[in-house]
């Protein structure tokens, strides 16, 4: 509760203090004043952090076994499989991590428009989360190339292919991303060499995400700003660092169950045939959490507008900010946004199935639809609710919802009333 | 205070400073970009030579350029005939079919879709000619986009026959 100024108590730790101050630092961070109702939605920058440094660390061992080059990159990921000691589970572990980062973040990012986290004064702390998303797309991406299977290799024909859209400089664009006329092995070294520099980049940009979120102070499913050093709020720790770590061994072991019980249940099973430039797989497909974008990218007629699109679906999230145009910040008193929040929910959900089906017949009419819903959802229906919904009266406090109870302060009362004998106190 | 401002000679200190800053930071940078194009050793493979004497009329064959697929169909005279048929009107990226195979039973092409990028399959599609199974862009029987995402037609790369036998593509 208290955001004092920290005092060193020995000597020693004073000298160190005023000449880094870390120790100040370790003590705002301890006594981080937190909103006392932060539900375990709120558990997920925790969970998705563990994720961040599981994917370094297996990463950064992966590495010492893996050869980027195309005559030994799918063969080094075998030898990884079954040769070197425990190769296998860190190889798991670092595949089925990225999807477990994926699922966290996207969980992160939902709560984040249930509860109107993106809004003043908080729209910088969202524009980096943005920059961090596209980070790990990208890194994901290029991550899933480095096997050299059937799949990386037509994964990464077809996105750097994106570039290619662009008039005039696309085909110089392609050409430079690859190092030569197609995908090939000047295009897997620079991937690797950059799959292993994005991730240390994330963790800078997280370190701006937290900077930026210590400066307000946490947003909190009520909504309303809390009173900091007051009894609304907590000290991060140990208050947050428990709950945290409650959610994130719920967490594990869902990783975990995936790791040990179906480790290639999220890829798919062309990606153990070794890249061929001259045979595409019938049916290609990305990652599942790249899937509701590769919906709209095939969603529209036309090369160009549809990677004008796909990108427009990621970037429209910069803006958000400005476009949802409502003071109230939670859903909860925002009766109708709160419908639309969950038809969004399901229509992301619903392009991520249509990504991974033949863009024909009846999918492709879905995919249409859905693609034209999200758009319509960010660039029409916000700014039209902040202006005419009729939102709920916002509570005084974020205590107030847990006390106004219709009948709860009689029974309290009631409660109270037994031990008036006592002189144990009064409640009136 | 309407005293017009005149620029001093320490303002275009200044700007010829930022000036040549400017470009001797562009100069630096360059080489760290350009060092992503192709390489010597990936534009010395640039031509290759195929022998065509065994493929029979109705066949394709594909060989590698540049990392590329190369389609080499011995078209039919039934695929000649459909290819010159078709009105320009009726094309997405109108070319004549006279002006996509140099000699009209060896229809050489880049086997890769326009679109994306993948490798379209052959005798498939609409046009039972090429059919890319990633997007769903079909092609006609001298290669030109019909029906689907690609904006333009399979490229034809720079080829020519050394002799009735062989192709030179590059």
């Amino acid at each position: 509760m208290s955001e004092n100024k920290y005092i060193p108590k020995t000597k020693l730790a004073k000298w160190f203090d005023s000449r880094l101050p870390l120790l100040s630092l370790s003590h705002h961070l301890k006594e981080y004043p937190t909103p006392k109702n932060l539900n375990y939605w709120w558990t997920f920058g925790g969970i998705l952090t563990f994720c961040l440094i599981t994917q370094i660390v297996t990463g950064v061992i992966l590495g010492m076994h893996y050869v980027a080059h195309t005559d030994h990159a799918f063969e080094s990921i075998e030898h990884i499989m079954r040769d070197v000691n425990y190769g296998w589970l860190l190889r798991y572990v670092h595949a089925n991590g990225a999807s477990m980062f994926f699922l966290a973040v996207y969980i992160h990012i939902f709560r984040g428009l249930f509860y109107g986290s993106y809004k003043a004064p908080r729209e910088v702390i969202w524009i980096i989360g943005v920059i961090i998303y596209l980070l790990m797309m990208a890194t994901a991406f290029m991550g899933y190339v480095l096997p050299w299977g059937q799949m990386s290799f037509w994964g990464a024909t077809v996105i750097t292919n994106l570039f290619s859209a662009i008039p005039l400089v696309g085909e110089s664009i392609t050409t430079w991303l690859w190092g030569g006329y197609a995908v090939d092995n000047p295009t897997l070294t620079r991937f690797y060499a950059l799959h292993y520099l994005l991730p240390f980049l994330i963790f800078g940009l997280i370190i701006l995400h937290i900077w930026a979120l210590h400066v307000p102070g946490n947003n909190n499913p009520i909504g309303i700003d809390v009173k900091k050093n007051s009894n609304e709020t907590m000290p991060f720790h140990p208050y947050m660092v428990m709950k945290d770590i409650t959610a994130l061994l719920v967490f594990i072991i869902i990783f975990f169950w995936f790791v040990f019980f179906a480790p290639n249940a999220l890829g798919h099973p062309d990606n153990y045939i070794e890249a061929n430039p001259l045979v595409t797989p019938t049916h290609i497909v990305p990652e599942w959490y790249l899937l509701p974008f590769y919906a709209i990218l095939r969603a529209i007629p036309s090369k160009l507008g549809g990677v004008i699109f796909m990108f427009a679906a990621i970037f429209v999230l910069v803006a958000l900010p400005w476009l949802d145009t409502s003071k109230v910040r939670s859903s909860t008193f925002r009766p109708l946004y709160r419908k639309f929040f969950w038809v969004l929910v399901v229509t992301v959900i619903l392009l991520g199935y249509l990504g991974a089906k033949p863009p024909e017949g009846i999918y492709l009419v879905l995919s249409r639809i859905a693609t034209a819903y999200y758009f319509i959802h960010f660039l029409i229906l916000l700014p039209v609710l902040g202006r005419y919904e009729k939102t709920d009266p916002l509570p005084m406090s974020i205590s107030d919802p847990v006390l106004d109870k219709p009948g709860l302060i009689d029974k309290f009362k009631k409660a109270a009333g037994q031990y008036e004998g006592d002189n144990v106190g009064s409640f009136k | 205070m309407t005293k017009e401002i005149k620029p001093k000679r320490r303002d275009f200190l200044f700007t010829a400073t930022y000036t040549i800053g400017a470009v001797g930071l562009g100069a630096a940078i360059w080489p760290l970009v350009d060092q992503m194009n192709p390489d010597s050793s990936v534009k010395a493979l640039s031509t290759t030579e195929v022998d065509i004497s065994a493929v029979e009329p109705g066949k394709t064959i594909t060989v590698l350029w540049r990392g590329k697929p190369i389609f080499i169909r011995r078209r039919t005279k039934e695929e000649i005939d459909e290819a010159a048929a078709v009105d320009l009107k009726d094309l997405k990226d109108p070319e004549k079919d006279s002006d996509r195979a140099k000699n009209p039973e060896w229809l050489v092409m880049v086997g890769v879709c326009t679109h994306l990028g993948c490798v379209p399959l052959g005798d498939k599609g609409d046009y039972n000619a090429w059919f890319c199974p990633c997007h769903g862009s079909h092609y006609d029987t001298s290669g030109r986009i019909r029906k689907g995402p690609a904006p333009t037609n399979l490229e034809i790369p720079k080829y020519e026959f050394v002799n009735n036998n062989t192709i030179k593509i590059g």
